[in-house]
């Protein structure tokens, strides 16, 4: 019953903001005469939504399986580049600059170039995806890999742990909480990542992910379709997002205990 | 006291971080094997890094120190346990008790010697326990965690950094006793570092007093109490006078910074 509450207190206010923002949304379209193709009734994009129901939400499975599949990659990549950086202090000083590359190159300028090295497939989308999200993983991992306490630094050394104990069985579990963190935020890096991708691969005409949707219905100027694939976007990315939330929450709940009652 | 080869043998022993800045100054003294030893002194002149010298955490810039005839961390490396509890009681928060406490073990690649359960029964803790997250424990309950696990390798010498002050007083004397028959029971080599003057006569044969910044050693004191103790020797007058004693020479200490 509990989550019952607790689902009842979270869900109403954002619905309530929804109806809301829908009703303005529809009632300034009768206001202020806007024609279709600058902004579509929200009944037109529910109801094409509906009626494609199926198409949408395969692109969207598509997409987030992209979106995940990348942001698997930055998990495990981003946690042995922080390895590195967290081991060695010449390493980390002399690539640290280039892995903030990453997050500042213009996605959208290097996208199409990484179809040109990977190929038109999800290989190239999840490339795109990958990129986005490593960052975060990266500096937060390394921040946690460098955490650990210093009186337990000194209890490993003092029992003559080699390097790689005290990776594992110290450093590594202190970092966790920070890794988690880096992967919440590049939850939503990840599916935006995904998107661009998608912008610029296509994949195959029956097969493709909401990026080439949102670029399609663009181009035809559909604009009231381009809607319902934007609108499945953000909320592949809300729940992306709230699944890394979740799984953070349950391991630090089995990691470190944190809901036992204490006496 | 018959003449045994001391554990510890310190002699001219200097640490400085910045040639013009030493943090511990021509320090020399010996530890007598079994010995209790205090290292007295105020806040930040330097004990927890003598204490560190003497685990061969840091290497010392001049001087020689020397545990079982070796430089602490070549003996710590081939025969000489060493144990230790920090002022935190520092545990590994998604290990449980048990884990815990096995971890020096694990580590050092050491094979347990006493059970689990008889460490957690000789430091106050019930083993029914074990399982439990330190989460889950008081603050004077990780301490016992943090000391049963500073014994679990059977050290020979046991080195405790201010380990009870952040706890408050009733806790702090009752674990003060427990400590005294602990070691009694295992009869290791013990270094206490403590800024309490009360403390520091209540548990040790020997007090040595540090003066503050650069760290020498200003006094040194032969508590005239054997063991067993407990806490009724605080109410004795000789107790008093030791206190005394120690209090004028650690305010000497502070004082005369040079």
């Amino acid at each position: 019953m509990r989550w019952l509450t607790w689902l009842w207190r979270e869900i109403w206010p954002p619905t309530v903001f929804l109806a809301l923002l829908v009703g303005a949304w529809s009632v300034s379209i009768t206001l202020f005469d806007i024609k279709a193709l600058i902004l579509p009734r929200p009944g037109a994009v529910f109801g094409w939504a509906f009626q494609n129901r199926t198409d949408l939400l395969q692109s969207t499975s598509i997409t987030a399986q992209a979106a995940i599949l990348g942001l698997l990659c930055s998990l495990v990549v981003g946690t042995l580049v922080a390895m590195v950086f967290a081991s060695s202090g010449i390493i980390r000083r002399g690539a640290y600059p280039y892995a903030i590359f990453l997050q500042t190159v213009p996605i959208i300028a290097i996208a199409p170039l990484i179809v040109i090295w990977f190929g038109h497939g999800m290989g190239s989308v999840v490339i795109v995806s990958f990129i986005l999200s490593v960052f975060p993983i990266i500096t937060n991992a390394t921040t946690g890999l460098m955490s650990a306490e210093e009186n337990l630094e000194e209890l490993f050394q003092l029992h003559n742990a080699t390097w790689l104990q005290t990776l594992l069985k110290l450093r590594l579990p202190s970092a966790v909480p920070f890794i988690l963190a880096g992967l919440k935020i590049g939850a939503g890096a990840a599916v935006i990542g995904a998107i661009v991708g998608e912008f610029f691969v296509g994949y195959s005409a029956e097969q493709f992910g909401l990026g080439y949707l949102i670029r399609f219905k663009a181009d035809s100027n559909r604009t009231d379709e381009l809607f319902a694939a934007v609108l499945a976007s953000t909320s592949l990315g809300v729940v992306i997002f709230a699944l890394a939330s979740g799984l953070s929450r349950f391991v630090q709940n089995r990691w470190f205990a944190e809901t036992a009652a204490p006496q | 006291m018959t003449e045994t080869t001391p554990l510890i043998q310190a002699s001219d022993l200097v640490l400085s971080f910045r040639p013009d800045q030493p943090i511990l100054c021509d320090i020399g003294f010996s530890i007598r094997d079994g010995e209790f030893v205090t290292l007295l002194g105020p806040s930040g002149c330097g004990k927890s890094t003598l204490l560190r010298l003497i685990a061969g955490l840091i290497e010392p810039t001049s001087g020689s120190l020397t545990l079982a005839g070796k430089p602490p961390k070549l003996a710590r490396q081939t025969d000489q346990r060493v144990g230790i509890v920090f002022q935190d009681p520092v545990l590994l928060p998604w290990r449980s008790v048990e884990r815990n406490i096995q971890l020096p073990c694990e580590i050092a690649g050491h094979r347990q010697s006493v059970s689990t359960e008889a460490l957690m029964k000789l430091v106050g803790l019930d083993p029914a326990d074990a399982r439990k997250r330190p989460s889950e424990l008081s603050g004077g309950m990780r301490m016992r965690v943090s000391l049963a696990r500073a014994l679990v390798t059977q050290p020979g010498l046991f080195l405790l950094d201010e380990p009870f002050a952040a706890l408050d007083d009733v806790l702090r004397q009752q674990l003060n006793e427990e400590l005294l028959r602990i070691r009694q029971q295992q009869g290791c080599t013990t270094v206490f570092v403590t800024h309490n003057v009360s403390e520091a006569v209540f548990l040790s044969q020997r007090i040595l007093i540090l003066s503050s910044g650069p760290a020498t050693i200003a006094a040194e004191i032969e508590v005239p109490f054997g063991y067993p103790r407990d806490a009724a020797i605080k109410g004795s007058a000789r107790f008093a006078k030791c206190v005394q004693d120690a209090s004028e020479r650690l305010r000497g200490a502070a004082t005369c910074v040079g």
